[in-house]
């Protein structure tokens, strides 16, 4: 009786398992058997053309170049502040001490954060100042949305680096300030992988971008125009009745989900060899 | 020399300080600013008449948000229902079952699906999900649906929070010490047993720590669920009815609300009840899972 249990309980494990594992794969089946068939070299080279949105000719390169804008410009933006908030909790303050610990605890809350309320809180912040939607917005945004990413992935790569090595170097004399550096140098590929993710989320996050940086055909110039992003592109070709338009959303998918999954296979990989260099 | 070096310690010392203490005031930022923005609609209807009142007349200026909670909790509760089964009894056969090979095979695929954007998570429910519960699976139940539904959005939710409550999961499993499975088992429990008794028993809190977490997620996933839910305002009947979540709300009328009076200001109040709720849920069960970590160290 007991076996029998086991084995019944052993059977759904197996195949809640094989089942979770292979949703991935389905999603990928289904995305690259739609979308490769309309994925053109003009996909990805031209921005639209006059009618792009009743079927007519052109790209999305607006935009992939806007996305690539606004995913830069965040992260660089979001580093400036993260990392002097890593270095601050995990080298200056002592060891859990309140400051630490109540810092963790609300980047654990931020990171639950949906990025919708950060949207709506960008789009707020917006009006306040006077901006309309552009791309200094989204860039404002989306930075707020992946600091909370950015602060817990490269905290966690600090947190390995061994004690020891911190007191080495504090008992040559290093000030905390030149010790920040030295731990930083230690932990690039964890850094490195932390830069990866949050690229990862920035590029692929549609509610934050909604109503902040807008959408426009053209590739912007400067800051404070507005930037089209792929997620909205696609989203906005998918709600068309047209089934040349649809077919570009599906395009425009495979696009993104390339993106992704370079991304995510490069941390992957990254963060292997952190592990593998640990002294 | 040696002056310029510390003066350049403490000069960042107070730097570095700032920035923690700014970037930890985000989170009442964020709330403040919302509150800021929806004071308007607070001072125009009373409070329970926007949560439980079902009139949405924007050009009325009534707004009862009863129907998108309705449509969240909906969704909600369908994930969670679907999701958490599947995901306790993954969790436990890769941290208790699953030789090692198995186990580093799954976990990067758990980890490359929770790195899916969530409009591909959408589009493929409008290509997959949809279709099948309106061809397949509503017709043995009601007489006519689209298929885009609550049940779709709820299944295109569990499948983006897996990842989540997986990864909490096996931390949590396997933060349990294995002095207290080999006691169990030396008693002459089977493996089974033990994980009943023993292991799912020390997990409670876990477990309700990843289910609340998994909660919050569910409740302002957007785009996904925009994508599949068929935005009607009504409260949903049955699994099968359309349904229109807050997020979704949100997301879908940015264009208008600038045009309309009162209407932003009713925006960033549902906006303001995401954040809340998700705030509280949060904070509970991060605290939960910090209580877990020291425990075990």
């Amino acid at each position: 009786m007991r076996k029998i249990e086991e084995n019944i309980f052993k059977g759904l494990m197996i195949f809640s398992t094989v089942l979770i594992s292979s949703t991935l794969f389905m999603i990928l089946y289904t995305i690259f058997s739609k979308g490769l068939g309309s994925l053109t070299w003009d996909m990805v080279s031209k921005i639209p053309e006059g009618g792009f949105y009743i079927g007519k000719g052109g790209g999305i390169l607006n935009a992939i170049v806007g996305s690539l804008y606004i995913t830069l410009g965040s992260t660089l933006l979001g580093l400036l502040v993260s990392i002097p908030i890593v270095i601050y909790i995990n080298i200056y303050a002592k060891k859990n001490s309140f400051l630490a610990n109540i810092t963790r605890l609300s980047y654990d809350i931020l990171f639950g954060i949906p990025s919708i309320v950060y949207g709506a809180f960008g789009f707020a912040i917006m009006v306040y100042m006077g901006l309309k939607t552009s791309l200094l917005a989204g860039i404002i945004t989306v930075t707020l949305m992946i600091i909370p990413i950015l602060v817990r992935a490269m905290d966690e790569a600090v947190r390995v680096v061994p004690e020891e090595m911190r007191n080495s170097v504090y008992s040559l004399g290093a000030t905390r300030y030149e010790t920040a550096k030295i731990i930083l140098r230690q932990s690039i590929p964890g850094i490195v992988t932390a830069i990866l993710l949050s690229f990862g989320r920035a590029i692929g996050d549609a509610a934050c971008v909604l109503f902040t940086a807008g959408f426009t055909d053209s590739i912007p110039t400067s800051l404070d125009q507005p930037a089209a992003t792929l997620p909205l592109s696609i989203f906005f070709q998918l709600s068309s009745p047209i089934e040349e338009v649809q077919n570009r959303a599906y395009a425009a998918a495979v696009v993104l989900t390339i993106v992704v999954l370079i991304i995510s296979i490069t941390a992957k990989i990254v963060s292997k060899n952190l592990s593998k260099n640990k002294i | 020399m040696k002056n310029i070096r510390l003066l350049k310690d403490s000069f960042f010392s107070k730097i570095f300080f700032t920035l923690t203490i700014l970037s930890i005031s985000t989170v009442v930022l964020l709330g403040l600013g919302l509150y800021y923005k929806s004071i308007p609609i607070l001072h125009s209807s009373s409070l329970s008449k926007l949560l439980f009142s079902s009139e949405w007349k924007p050009f009325k200026e009534a707004f009862g948000f009863y129907p998108f909670i309705m449509g969240t909790l909906w969704v909600t509760a369908i994930s969670i229902v679907i999701a958490l089964p599947l995901s306790i009894l993954t969790a436990i056969y890769l941290s208790e079952y699953a030789p090692i090979r198995v186990r580093k095979l799954v976990l990067p695929l758990i980890e490359l699906l929770s790195g899916i954007p969530p409009v591909l998570f959408g589009v493929w429910g409008v290509l997959v999900i949809v279709p099948i519960i309106q061809d397949y699976l509503a017709p043995h139940f009601v007489e006519f649906t689209t298929g885009y539904s609550v049940l779709a959005g709820g299944i295109v939710l569990a499948i983006m929070i897996f990842p989540l409550i997986i990864s909490i999961l096996i931390e949590v499993f396997d933060n349990v010490p294995q002095e207290l499975r080999d006691a169990s088992l030396s008693l002459g429990a089977t493996q089974w047993q033990t994980i009943k008794k023993v292991l799912l028993r020390k997990s409670v809190d876990g477990i309700v720590a990843a289910t609340v977490l998994a909660i919050s997620r569910a409740f302002g996933e957007t785009i996904a669920v925009l994508m599949v839910c068929g935005n009607l305002s009504q409260v949903p009947n049955s699994i099968f009815d359309s349904g229109y979540p807050l997020p979704a709300l949100i997301a879908n009328n940015y264009g208008e609300m600038m045009s309309i009076p009162m209407y932003d200001s009713a925006l960033m109040f549902a906006a303001l009840l995401l954040f809340v709720i998700i705030f509280l849920f949060n904070a509970i069960s991060r605290i939960i899972l910090f209580r877990i970590e020291k425990r075990t160290n």
